[in-house]
């Protein structure tokens, strides 16, 4: 293991908190523990643009907030298109001196359904003009604010409210949506996925994020337990599960040439990380035996981009 | 006195934003609005003006940039039509509630089905509570002039609205017009650089957009409410300081031949300068009718209305939109705004020339008889469609 994957120095990391604490996410929420340390990692030189979802609903109730930097919401599909905004609009008022220049990074979050549903076109397009921003979503696998219903970034299998396990239905008939291939389809310069459970390389990958000029998309797994059926001290032992069986790789596609953050020679089963989570419970071990086999699939996939290096 | 040039419309409109030295732009292409976003792109591609310039993916982040950019502190700019605003409508509500000023050209265009890219003002009424300050303008020197007074306006810390100049689509857009240039050293004096109260910006940070419980909603809603009820004064007294720029004095509700008439007519947009021409024709068959075009939109103007029509006995009210299954939305507001009154006229209305049917000053005398004969026969609260083929 590298040392950037070393959980212990999270300790080098900054004491201060830009997310304060008293926010109102569930016990052992992985998106919380996502945006705190994305924060640490950019410091106080940052706007966010935020859409709707749990992000903005534990942290915002009027008259409260838990920002400690500017921070705006807007609507739930249009947070890529108002970070553009915030950032055309830095870079005209400097050029026009009417605010002192200085490094002001544009961040633009969304959950996996104001990302890979409904935010995608206002996405796409921030991506295409080429804005100087990050763009990071932290995908919990469903609509975890309205009560746990699919998205497109919901897993194969999993049983949600709306994609519920039944006598005709095992769960989500779909595979995820692979987001970080979309955003990277687009040339932008990088696109990373991460996991709050590995905060060094997470923190890392925001700032090369925040360095490399243009536009850059963070693709966040975000362990969930009110939505995932999980105790909520799994989450950070979800997080890696979810790395080491290969169901979330860590990596990054820097100006179209892939790298696998960690490569584990020997992928751990799909079945360790599926057993602790309830929305799996219905699942029988043939339908596990084809995730395994999927995932096994894709991950080879990465590897073999990963050699080729695009 | 500034130049005075022949010039289409939406050209004219262009350069007024230019004249602005907004800051961000976006927008996408639909018609009747294209001439304007075509302009500016040109504008922009020639370094005449320094702006931000977007062709983004859709309308609604057309408006969603704006309202970034205009909450990171930019003077921004946006245009669109019929289907565009329908998309981008959710965000009006949203930029009105944050606060957030910006300027708006709609190019009023029919709301589909069945597609119509004419000229009417259903897409207008579609937005008509979304809490801008909403103008509907008559001609191009209107249009041309309240941009400037629109930024003024809506960026003044008493008001902070973002500000709608509804102008007919092509009635308006795509014909050439004279248009009296304002110097732009008379702009920079009338229109100083935005100075936003909060901006988002890290070295004070704020948070826009939160969200309100039960418990406080409605007290956000009331401060809304009263600060664009409030915003009246402060649209007058801009009309008055760029009268006394330019010598034009604009008003919430302007009258023609309106004192002594007991029939007025009730306009609003680019029907006024026919309905004009009627007024005119009647007025020299000895006829007692004049004219009452409503400017100001929103936030409703109801004193002026009241003092400028309540003499009369009969208003014939012509809607360019219809409220389906009700009447015309114009028709509508006047009801409410004179039910109060112990003597109010009666009201007839009409809804024509949508889709951009043509309304020629006849049809407006065609209109004024009708109403008259039925007011007479004791129908006075008619309603009908105008010219419909049966």
């Amino acid at each position: 293991m590298t040392e950037t994957l070393n959980v212990f120095a999270v300790r080098t990391l900054t004491q201060k908190e830009y997310f304060a604490p008293g926010h109102r996410s569930c016990q052992g929420c992985g998106e919380a523990l996502a945006v705190r340390l994305v924060l640490k990692a950019l410091g106080r030189n940052v706007i966010i643009a935020n859409a709707t979802g749990c992000m903005e609903i534990v942290s915002s109730p009027l008259p409260f907030t838990s920002w400690r930097v500017p921070w705006i919401h807007v609507a739930f599909e249009n947070t890529a298109a108002v970070a553009s905004g915030i950032e055309a609009a830095l870079k005209v008022l400097m050029r026009k001196g009417r605010i002192p220049k200085k490094k002001i990074v544009t961040l633009a979050m969304a959950g996996d359904g104001g990302t890979a549903d409904i935010g995608i076109q206002a996405l796409s397009g921030a991506l295409e003009r080429g804005h100087d921003f990050i763009y990071v979503c932290t995908d919990n696998e469903a609509y975890m604010n309205t009560g746990i219903q699919r998205s497109s970034s919901t897993p194969f299998g999993a049983s949600t409210t709306t994609s519920p396990a039944g006598r005709m239905k095992m769960g989500q008939i779909t595979w995820k949506k692979n987001m970080a291939a979309i955003a990277a389809a687009h040339n932008i310069p990088y696109v990373a996925t991460a996991c709050p459970s590995y905060p060094i390389d997470l923190v890392q990958k925001v700032r090369k994020a925040a360095e490399i000029p243009g536009p850059a998309y963070i693709h966040i797994l975000s362990v969930c337990p009110t939505g995932w059926r999980s105790a909520p001290e799994l989450s950070i032992k979800l997080g890696r599960l979810a790395v080491e069986t290969g169901i979330f790789p860590l990596y990054e596609v820097e100006y179209g040439r892939y790298h696998l953050s960690i490569d584990f020679p020997k992928l751990k089963p799909v079945k360790e990380y599926i057993k602790l989570q309830g929305r799996f419970r219905h699942l029988t071990d043939e339908m596990i035996e084809e995730i395994q086999d999927r995932t096994q699939r894709e991950y080879e996939i990465l590897r073999e981009r990963m050699k080729r290096g695009f | 006195m500034g130049k005075r040039v022949g010039m289409e419309v939406s050209i004219a409109a262009a350069e007024a934003v230019k004249q602005c030295n907004v800051d961000v732009i976006s927008a996408y292409p639909i018609t009747p609005q294209t001439h304007i976003v075509e302009k500016l792109s040109e504008l922009v591609a020639n370094g005449e003006l320094d702006a931000e310039f977007f062709c983004v993916e859709s309308e609604h982040s057309a408006l969603s940039v704006c309202v970034g950019a205009a909450a990171a502190g930019a003077r921004a700019f946006t245009c669109t039509s019929s289907q565009g605003l329908a998309l981008m409508s959710e965000i009006t509500f949203i930029a009105s509630g944050l606060r957030l000023p910006m300027l708006m050209i709609l190019a009023n265009r029919t709301l589909s089905a069945p597609l119509s890219i004419w000229n009417d003002h259903s897409d207008a009424m579609m937005i008509r509570d979304c809490g801008w300050i909403q103008f509907f303008v008559e001609n191009g020197q209107e249009v041309y002039d309240h941009v400037f007074i629109s930024y003024r306006l809506g960026e003044d810390p008493s008001v902070l609205f973002p500000v709608i100049i509804n102008m007919d689509g092509f009635i308006l857009s795509h014909v050439i017009e004279p248009i009296e240039l304002i110097e732009q050293e008379k702009i920079d004096q009338f229109l100083p650089p935005y100075q936003p109260l909060y901006r988002l910006h890290p070295d004070r940070p704020i948070t826009m957009g939160a969200y309100a419980l039960p418990s406080i909603f409605m007290e956000t809603k009331k401060a809304q409410e009263v600060a664009l009820r409030s915003s009246i004064p402060k649209i007058l007294e801009t009309w008055k300081a760029f009268g006394e720029m330019t010598g034009r004095y604009y008003s919430p509700v302007e009258t023609y031949k309106a004192e002594d008439a007991e029939t007025l007519l009730v306009t609003m947009g680019s029907f006024g300068e026919t309905a004009s021409v009627a007024v005119d024709r009647m007025r020299k068959e000895g006829r007692a009718v004049g004219l009452v075009k409503i400017r100001l939109w929103r936030p409703f103007p109801f004193e002026a209305f009241k003092r400028a029509t309540l003499h009369a006995k009969q208003l014939v009210v012509i809607d360019r939109a219809i409220s389906v299954g009700a009447c015309g939305p114009v028709a509508s507001e006047i009801k409410a705004a004179l039910y109060g009154e112990p003597v109010r006229p009666s009201i007839y209305n009409f809804v024509a020339g949508i889709s951009g049917r043509d309304v020629a000053p006849s049809d407006f005398i065609k209109m004024v008889d009708k109403a008259e004969v039925e007011i007479e026969e004791g129908n006075r609260e008619g309603f009908e469609l105008y010219g419909v083929r049966e």
